[in-house]
C-alpha cells in the first residue's frame, strides 16, 4: 500500500492493530482505548508506536504521550466531519507534536490542501490510483490569508 | 472601498481554476455526488429545481459601477437577463449551466469578485449595515473590520467543513440594521467607560427554522484581538456543535444545550492560549481603514436651494425624497434607497439593463458605488441634493423610484417554489398579490412602517420570523399553505414573530393581510406604528379578524 507523505508517495510500513489482535513487532498503530489500556506494555514494544484517533476522542488524552508516538492517524468517518482539522492544528501549535500526523477514512482528496496546511503531512487513501491528483492539489494555491503549519 | 491587492487577485483566480478543475472531473465521474455538493456549494452553486443557481459574494453589501456592469453581463450571456439581490447582501443567478459555472467565476475574477463560502457548512459572507460610513448615528465604520474578517475566513483551513453553516455580521451604529442579533456571531462597535472603541461580542443568534436572539458572550472586546476572540469561538463550535442532526447543528443549540455561561467558559479558556498570537496590529487596521476613507465632499453642496424648491413644485418628488431617501451625515447630500420593490417584478430582482443604467447613474451621482441592503435594495449613499432631482426622474423610468422603502410592499421574500427545491410553497406569487391588493400609495404611506418578511419554508431564507408580518409557506398533504406570525423584528429591540393562528389556504393569505391592517388602523393611537400598536394591544384583536369567518 502506498502513501503520500511530506509530498512523496511512498510505501506505508505501518501495519493497523485491531483492538481484538494481539500486538505483533514492527511499526505498529492502536487506538486510543487500546493505548490507554496497555500503555505500560506498548511503551517497551519493539518497533514505533502509533495511535488512531476518531473525530469524538479527545486529543488532551494524548497530550502527555506524544514523545512516545511518532505516528497519530485522524480518521474521517466522513468527510463532512471537520474536527480533525482542528486537532491536527492543535497537536501541531498547541503541543508541538513533531511526528507524522495521518489522514485516513472517508475523506476527499480535494480536502488535502487545507488538511496539509493544518498539519496533516501524510494521507493514506482507499484508492491508491488517486495519489497523484491528490498529490497535485497541494499545489492549488500559492497564496493564503491565515497562518498555516506546513 | 477595498481594493484587491497582488495576492488577493491570484487568490480569486487560483480559486477559479481550482473549481474548473474539480467541476470537469465531476463531470467525468471522477468525484461522486456527495463529494461535489460540498465543493460546489463552497462554490455558490446550488442545484435548484430547474436550473443551477450561482450565488455571489456582495462582500458587505458593497459593490462598485464596473462590477454592476459585470454582473449585466452575466445575466445577457449566461443566464435570461436578470440577477437576484439577497438578504445576505449577495447576487444569484438562477440559470446558469453547471459547465460554464467556471467561465462565469472567470469574469467575476476579473472584477475582483467571486462566489467563495457563499454556501455550504463553512465561514459564510459577512454582512453589514448598508448604512455604513454615511449614517449620523455611526460610532465607527464597520467595513474595515468586515475587510478583515473577509479576509480571516476567505479559504480558512481549519473551518471549511463546520456542523453547519455559520454567518457573522457587524454593526457600528447605534441603531441595528445588520441584523447582528440573529447571527451566528454579531458584533457591535462599542464605546467603553475609557472611551475606546472595540466590540461587544454576541453569539448563538439566528432564524431558520429555530429562531433564537444571540446572546452577549463578551461585552467589550479590544480590537486587536478581534479575529483570535473569532478563532476561539469558531474552534470550540468545531470541536463541540452538534454533526448527528443538521436541524441542531447551528451553533445556537450549542450555546442553548450548553449554557451560555459554560460555552463562555470554553471560548474564553481557548482565547487566552491564542490571544498572543494573532493580534491585529494598529497598522494593518490603518492599512486596511485607509481604504475606506470618504469621498471629497463638496462642502458647498448645502447651499444649494433647488433641492427645497423641486419638492415644493413636485409632489411625486417630495414623496420620493420622503420615503426613499435619508439623511446623510454630511450636510448637503442625501442617501437614496433604490427600491427593488416595483409592483410588477418579484422583490429583489433586476434586468441586465437596469443594472447597466444603475452602474452609469452610480458613476454620475455616487462615486461609482451601490450597496445592496439585507431587505433586498440598492443604496447610492453619497448623493449632493442638487442632484436629487434629475436622479429621481432616471430612476423613475428604470422603475427603481417606487416610494415605497420601510412601508408594506417593501417586502423580503424568497425565491420560493418557482426556483427553490427545498421550498414548501410559492412565495413571488403572494408578494404580487398583496401589492396588487395595496396599489393606493396613500393609504401605503398611512400605515408607514411595516415589514413584511416572507419564506417559502422553514429554512427561512426571507427571516419571516423577525417580520413585522412574517409569512412562511408550509406543505399541507401537497397543497401551499402559510402560517402567519406578527410582531418580530430584527432592530434593536429583537423580537420573534408570534403566530397568529392556524396556517391559512394560499387564497386567503392576501386577505390575512390585509385584514390585519385594517385591525392595525382601527387600533392604533395617533403616529403610532404597527409594531408599537401590536406590543401594546397584543395578538388577540388581529386573531380574532383575521379568523372570524372560521
Amino acid at each position: 500500500m502506498q502513501i503520500i507523505k511530506d509530498k512523496q508517495i511512498i510505501d506505508d510500513n505501518w501495519s493497523y492493530v485491531s483492538d481484538d489482535e494481539e500486538l505483533r513487532a514492527g511499526n505498529i498503530s492502536v487506538s486510543l482505548a487500546r493505548w490507554k489500556k496497555d500503555k505500560q506494555q506498548l511503551l517497551h514494544h519493539d518497533g514505533k508506536l502509533g495511535v488512531r484517533l476518531e473525530p469524538s476522542d479527545s486529543i488532551d488524552e494524548i497530550a502527555e504521550d506524544l514523545k512516545e508516538i511518532e505516528l497519530i492517524e485522524l480518521n474521517f468517518p466522513a468527510f463532512t466531519d471537520g474536527r480533525a482539522f482542528s486537532h491536527a492544528w492543535l497537536l501541531r501549535s498547541r503541543h508541538h507534536y513533531t511526528g507524522e500526523i495521518r489522514a485516513t477514512g472517508h475523506y476527499m482528496l480535494d480536502q488535502l490542501f487545507y488538511l496539509s496546511r493544518v498539519g496533516i503531512n501524510a494521507f493514506k487513501f482507499e484508492k491508491s490510483e488517486e495519489l497523484p491528483v491528490a498529490l497535485s492539489t497541494l499545489d492549488d494555491f500559492t497564496v493564503s490569508y491565515q497562518k498555516s503549519i506546513n | 472601498m477595498y481594493q484587491y491587492n497582488e495576492d488577493d487577485q491570484t487568490l480569486i483566480e487560483e480559486r477559479v481554476a481550482q473549481f474548473r478543475r474539480q467541476t470537469e472531473r465531476f463531470l467525468k465521474g471522477e468525484i461522486s455526488d456527495d463529494q461535489f455538493r460540498a465543493l460546489r456549494l463552497m462554490n455558490g452553486v446550488y442545484i435548484q429545481t430547474h436550473a443551477p443557481m450561482l450565488r455571489i459574494a456582495g462582500p458587505y453589501g458593497l459593490l462598485a459601477s464596473r462590477q454592476f456592469r459585470k454582473l449585466a453581463h452575466i445575466a445577457r450571456k449566461y443566464d435570461k437577463g436578470y440577477c437576484h439581490f439577497t438578504t445576505r447582501q449577495n447576487i444569484q443567478f438562477n440559470w446558469p449551466q453547471l459547465e460554464k459555472i467556471p467561465d462565469i467565476l472567470e469574469e467575476l475574477a476579473s472584477v475582483q469578485m467571486h462566489a467563495i463560502q457563499t454556501s455550504g457548512n463553512c465561514l459564510r459572507n459577512t454582512t453589514s449595515d448598508h448604512l455604513a460610513g454615511v449614517c449620523k448615528d455611526e460610532i465607527e465604520d464597520p467595513r474595515p473590520y468586515c475587510e478583515i474578517i473577509r479576509q480571516w475566513t476567505t479559504l480558512h483551513p481549519e473551518f471549511a467543513y463546520l456542523p453547519r453553516k455559520f454567518k457573522i455580521a457587524v454593526s457600528g451604529a447605534l441603531l441595528d440594521r445588520a441584523a447582528t442579533q440573529f447571527h451566528d456571531i454579531g458584533l457591535h462597535l462599542v464605546k467603553n467607560d475609557a472611551g475606546e472603541t472595540g466590540f461587544q461580542v454576541l453569539v448563538g443568534g439566528g432564524l431558520g427554522r429555530t429562531p433564537i436572539i444571540g446572546q452577549i458572550i463578551r461585552p467589550y472586546l479590544e480590537k486587536k484581538h478581534l479575529l483570535s476572540y473569532l478563532e476561539a469561538i469558531v474552534r470550540i463550535y468545531n470541536l463541540y456543535g452538534r454533526r448527528d442532526n443538521k436541524y441542531k447543528a447551528r451553533i445556537k443549540i450549542l450555546v442553548k444545550e450548553t449554557g451560555l455561561e459554560e460555552f463562555t467558559r470554553l471560548v474564553e479558556n481557548e482565547w487566552q492560549l491564542i490571544k498572543d498570537n494573532l493580534e491585529l496590529s494598529p497598522d494593518r487596521i490603518n492599512a486596511i481603514k485607509a481604504q475606506f476613507t470618504p469621498p471629497a465632499y463638496d462642502s458647498t453642496s448645502a447651499e444649494d436651494t433647488s433641492f427645497a424648491q423641486r419638492q415644493l413644485e413636485n409632489q411625486a418628488f417630495a414623496t420620493w425624497v420622503k420615503h426613499n431617501t435619508v439623511d446623510h451625515r454630511v450636510p448637503g447630500y442625501r442617501i437614496v434607497f433604490l427600491s427593488l420593490k416595483a409592483q410588477d417584478s418579484p422583490p429583489g430582482d433586476m434586468t441586465d439593463t437596469q443594472l447597466d443604467a444603475v452602474a452609469d447613474l452610480a458613476d454620475q451621482y455616487s462615486y461609482g458605488q451601490i450597496r445592496s441592503t439585507h431587505r433586498q435594495n440598492l443604496v447610492f449613499a453619497d448623493v449632493k441634493q442638487a442632484d436629487l432631482f434629475s436622479l429621481w426622474q432616471k430612476l423613475e423610468t428604470l422603475k427603481l423610484a417606487t416610494p415605497n422603502i420601510g412601508t408594506v410592499t417593501d417586502m423580503i421574500c424568497c425565491p420560493g417554489l418557482d426556483f427553490c427545491s427545498l421550498a414548501n410553497a410559492g412565495s413571488i406569487g403572494i408578494a404580487k398579490e398583496i401589492n396588487e391588493a395595496l396599489d393606493n400609495m396613500d393609504y401605503i404611506h398611512d400605515i408607514g412602517d411595516v415589514k413584511i418578511n416572507m419564506s417559502g419554508c422553514m429554512n427561512g431564507c426571507a427571516h419571516q420570523s423577525v417580520g413585522h408580518i412574517g409569512i412562511l409557506g408550509v406543505d399541507k398533504k401537497g397543497a401551499e399553505w402559510y402560517q402567519l406570525t406578527l410582531g418580530g423584528s430584527s432592530e434593536n429591540e429583537a423580537a420573534i414573530g408570534e403566530r397568529l393562528g392556524p396556517a391559512v389556504a394560499k387564497d386567503q393569505v392576501t386577505k390575512a393581510v390585509t385584514t390585519i391592517l385594517d385591525v392595525y388602523i382601527k387600533q392604533r393611537l395617533d403616529d403610532e406604528s404597527f409594531l408599537d400598536t401590536v406590543k401594546r394591544v397584543g395578538i388577540t384583536p388581529f386573531r380574532e379578524e383575521v379568523y372570524a369567518d372560521n
